[in-house]
This record gives C-alpha cells, sequence and structure tokens, in this order.
C-alpha cells in the first residue's frame, strides 16, 4: 500500500522511505508524555507498533491505554487541557509537525469508537461520506464500487445489499459497529484504531468482528484497545500492558500471556490487580 | 506470586488443585514404603494391601483432571495460573504411573512370596526404593514451596537410581548363571528394579515441571541419565562364574 503524503506541503526534499527506516513499526512512540492540565496521564512511553499486525492495548481503567490510542491520530488535539510531549511518527513522519495536515492524518489512521456512532444517514451515504470529502472518487460509479469494496470488506455487504438507502442508525449493534469499520476503510487507511470496539456488543456480534480485524490485518495495521484480556489474547500478536500511566511490558501476546516479565503484567492479567 | 485473586473463589479452586497433588503424592510415596517393606519382610498381606490400596490414587487423579478442566472452562487461567493448572494434569499423570509401578512391584512380591521363590539383593533394592522416595517427598516439597532449586537437586538424584539400577541388573543376572533355578525369581525382581527406576524418571520428570511451572521456562540442560543396562551383556566369564559340572558325565 503507498502511502499518501499526510503533510499540507510536500517538502521537496523529504525521502519518506529513508525516513521510514528510522524505525520498525507504522507507528512509534518515543519518550511521550501525556498531560490534562497538572495532571500526568502518560508517563514516558516509548514502543513501535509493527505493520500488519494488531497490537492489543490492556490495562485497568485510567491506565492511558485510551490516552496513548487517541495520541496516534491526534485526537487529542480536540481537548484543549491535553497536552502531548515527546515524538510520535508515523511512517517515519512525526505527526505533531505543525506542517502536518491532521484531517489527512486522520484519513490515514482510521478509528472506531466504543459506541458504534453511524451518521443518521443512510448505509450508502455512511461510507460514502469520507471518500467524497476527501475527493477519492473520480465518479458516481467510482464512489459505488468505493462503498461496495468497503461494505465487502467489512462484513457487511451481503447483510445490507438490499437496503443501502435504508437509516444506518437502523442496524443492529454489531452491524452499526462493522458500518463504522467500513467508514473508516472507505478512505483507505493504513492505520485503524479500535478503542473497546465490541464493548458493547453480544459475543456473535464481538465474534464477527474479531474474524473481520483477523482478516483485515492483511491489508492495515490495526490497534485496538480492549478490557477483555481474553480478547486480546485470541486477536493480537503483540500485546502492550498500561499501568497508571506506564507502559509496563509489551511484547508478542503469547509470552505476555503465557510468561510475563514484569510481576505488575502477571499480577492484572492473572486478575490479581483491577 | 503470592498476590492474592481479585474473585476469592478463583483462589479457592487453585488451593483444592493443589491440595490434591499433594494428598496424591503423599499416598504414592507411602504406597512405595509399603511395598518395599512387603518385599524385605516377604508379607503377602501387605502387599495384597498395597495393589487395593492403589484405587485411591486413581480416585485422585480423576479428582485433579476434573478439576483441572472445570478451571481451564470457567477461570481461563493464564500466565503463573495457566502454568500451574496445565502442570498439575502432567504431575498427577506422572504420580499415577508411579502408583502403577508399585502396584506392579507389589503383585511381583505376592507372587514369589507365595511361591517361596529365590530371592537376593533385597537390601540393593530396598535402598534404591528409599532415594526413589526421597526423591517424591523432595519434589513434592518443590511443588508445595516453588522451589526450583530443590526441584533441581531432583533431578540430578536420579542418576544415583541408574547406577543401583546397572548393578541389580547385573547381580540378577549372576544369580540367575549361576542357578537356573534362580531365574523365575530374579525375573520378578529385575522388573521390580526396573519399576522403580522408571518411578525415579518419572520423579525427574515432575521435578522439571515444577521448575516450568515457577519460571515459565524448561531446564536447557539435559538430565543426566546412568542408565546402562539397555546396552549390557554379559557371559558367565565377565561375571566370574565358573558353572557346576559335578552332576555332569
Amino acid at each position: 500500500m503507498v502511502m499518501g503524503s499526510i503533510m499540507k506541503i510536500q517538502k521537496e526534499t523529504a525521502e519518506p522511505a529513508n525516513l521510514s527506516l528510522a524505525s520498525s513499526g507504522i507507528l512509534s512512540a518515543q519518550n511521550v508524555d501525556v498531560f490534562y492540565g497538572d495532571q500526568q496521564a502518560i508517563n514516558n512511553v516509548s514502543f513501535e507498533i509493527p505493520e500488519n499486525q494488531i497490537t492489543a492495548l490492556i490495562g485497568p481503567s485510567g491506565c492511558g491505554k485510551s490516552t496513548i490510542l487517541r495520541c496516534f491520530n491526534r485526537m487529542n488535539d480536540t481537548i484543549d487541557i491535553c497536552k502531548v510531549t515527546g515524538d510520535i511518527r508515523f511512517a517515519g513522519q512525526n505527526i505533531y509537525d505543525p506542517k502536518v495536515d491532521v484531517v489527512a492524518l486522520r484519513a490515514r489512521i482510521g478509528m472506531v469508537f466504543q459506541k458504534a456512532n453511524p451518521f443518521p444517514k443512510s448505509i450508502f451515504e455512511n461510507v460514502a461520506y469520507g471518500p467524497r470529502i476527501h475527493g477519492l472518487a473520480s465518479s458516481k460509479d467510482h464512489l459505488e464500487e468505493i462503498v461496495i469494496s468497503s461494505l465487502k470488506r467489512a462484513g457487511l455487504y451481503k447483510e445490507v445489499a438490499d437496503r443501502l438507502q435504508e437509516s444506518g442508525t437502523g442496524l443492529s449493534g454489531g452491524q452499526q459497529q462493522r458500518l463504522c469499520i467500513a467508514r473508516a476503510i472507505a478512505v483507505d487507511p493504513q492505520v485503524i484504531l479500535m478503542d473497546e470496539p465490541c464493548s458493547s456488543l453480544d459475543p456473535i456480534a464481538t465474534a464477527i468482528i474479531e474474524e473481520l480485524m483477523e482478516s483485515m490485518k492483511q491489508n492495515y495495521t490495526i490497534v485496538i484497545v480492549t478490557h477483555s484480556m481474553q480478547q486480546a489474547a485470541r486477536i493480537s500478536q503483540k500485546t502492550a500492558f498500561f499501568h497508571l500511566g506506564d507502559l509496563v511490558e509489551f511484547g508478542d501476546t503469547e509470552a505476555i500471556f503465557t510468561n510475563p516479565i514484569q510481576t505488575r503484567t502477571q499480577n492484572y492479567i492473572s486478575g490479581r490487580i483491577g | 506470586m503470592n498476590t492474592d485473586h481479585i474473585v476469592s473463589s478463583f483462589d479457592n479452586a487453585l488451593n483444592k488443585n493443589e491440595s490434591l497433588i499433594l494428598e496424591m503424592g503423599g499416598q504414592v510415596e507411602q504406597q512405595l514404603a509399603l511395598a518395599t517393606r512387603a518385599l524385605q519382610k516377604e508379607d503377602a498381606k501387605l502387599s495384597k494391601k498395597v495393589v487395593t490400596n492403589h484405587n485411591r490414587i486413581s480416585a485422585i487423579e480423576a479428582e485433579i483432571n476434573a478439576s483441572a478442566i472445570q478451571l481451564l472452562a470457567l477461570r481461563h487461567p493464564v500466565a503463573v495460573d495457566l502454568r500451574n493448572v496445565v502442570m498439575s494434569l502432567r504431575i498427577a499423570g506422572h504420580l499415577e504411573r508411579i502408583g502403577q509401578y508399585t502396584k506392579n512391584m507389589a503383585r511381583r512380591t505376592h507372587t514369589i512370596t507365595k511361591a517361596d521363590a529365590f530371592t537376593g539383593s533385597i537390601d540393593t533394592l530396598a535402598r534404591m526404593s528409599d532415594l526413589v522416595q526421597s526423591m517424591i517427598r523432595s519434589a513434592l516439597d518443590a511443588y508445595n514451596n516453588r522451589d526450583v532449586e530443590i526441584a533441581e537437586d531432583v533431578r540430578g538424584e536420579d542418576e544415583s537410581v541408574d547406577q543401583m539400577h546397572n548393578t541389580l541388573f547385573r547381580e540378577l543376572l549372576t544369580y540367575m548363571m549361576e542357578d537356573p533355578r534362580n531365574i523365575s525369581g530374579s525375573m520378578h525382581l529385575l522388573f521390580i528394579a526396573k519399576n522403580i527406576e522408571r518411578m525415579g524418571d518419572h520423579t525427574a520428570e515432575i521435578a522439571q515441571e515444577v521448575i516450568f511451572m515457577v519460571t515459565g521456562n524448561w531446564p536447557t540442560d539435559k538430565r543426566a541419565k546412568g542408565d546402562k543396562t539397555s546396552r549390557m551383556i554379559f557371559s558367565p566369564e565377565d561375571l566370574d562364574i565358573r558353572p557346576d559340572t559335578k552332576d555332569q558325565g
């Protein structure tokens, strides 16, 4: 997948290929601190998110996992008192560079939230909205093609093929969440950030989303915040455990769940601290 | 890991599983002591008791299997808890095998005692059994106290058991060559020696599993093994036996 520019003005001297060699992951955080006013939410966190894999961020409530997730597409910009320091890079480019076009960045790094939030529009329009405002479709037919392929990739098309003009809000919870995934996919992102995407879904809808994520990882890098450790163990290749704003441990999911190095990780995943 | 789980019934289930392992281990060790005494005292009644007692060991193994499966299904243990539950299944399997070998030892003791067959090398067999009993005790201590050092010692001790087995193999073969009337009893004693040697192997495996349970890593060094009987062959000359020729001709 070719990476589109997230810069407002393309620097002629920039060599993205070399820049991306600077780190092993598609996303990297180096010495990141995040403050909400005087309150420090993230303490000096550094890690690399590998490409085309699923990385799970786990930890008790208030540990900073959602905060760090939101740093990756600058969603924290919308919170006035939030201050982010340190170095966060997407494919080698500093995403907090003043030259970065945040709208373009969020198209490359999409997001799916805890509560499905379809627009009060038709299923078709929900998915067509992004490609239209980003000017990704060259014609009406092309737009339709993007919508259908996005719905297919999100595993929803078969269920809604005959009612694309019906309201997106009329779908079931699990379908709405897949509609939001289709909406994120439609603008051709490289990374999809998911903030507890299954927390309000039943086990069947959850299993469908998990199966979808598994098939999506060939084309996308997925970072998921989850409260369910079983879900992290089932779907991710890498797991990062956060506690009180610290990144306590980051490694292969299998190792984290069979033989974690840190006592804090062991205590949390085995249900000894909340 | 000393910290308790937030859900106390999880701890209760793990503790119950652990107590069952210790109970089973204690029974197995006692059975071996009784079987050895029966052999030393040529006590047919006691050997029969050992055979019947084995049912209790099988019953505890079934309880451990059920409790471990329940823990896996209901609690989804991870990390040290997962290793604990999975290893309890394996350790129970080894203890059950040791129990089976003890039962077989008691059966053979009963047979040779009833037939008043030849017996020899009983002291060496008893010493070998004592060593294995002490290994079982230590392996259970290591399990109970999460003590990797003791578990390492147990792995090392198995070599001495193997060496005793080599000695017994040679001794019993000598009795058999000296007089064919010794063969029947000696064969049973040789099987008893082999049984005890296998018990040592299973105990060393338990020690290995304790190490994995505690550390999350299997020992990388190869356990020293001293059983050479599979490569042994002797002629009467090797054993310095002069066949009795008085009755011949």
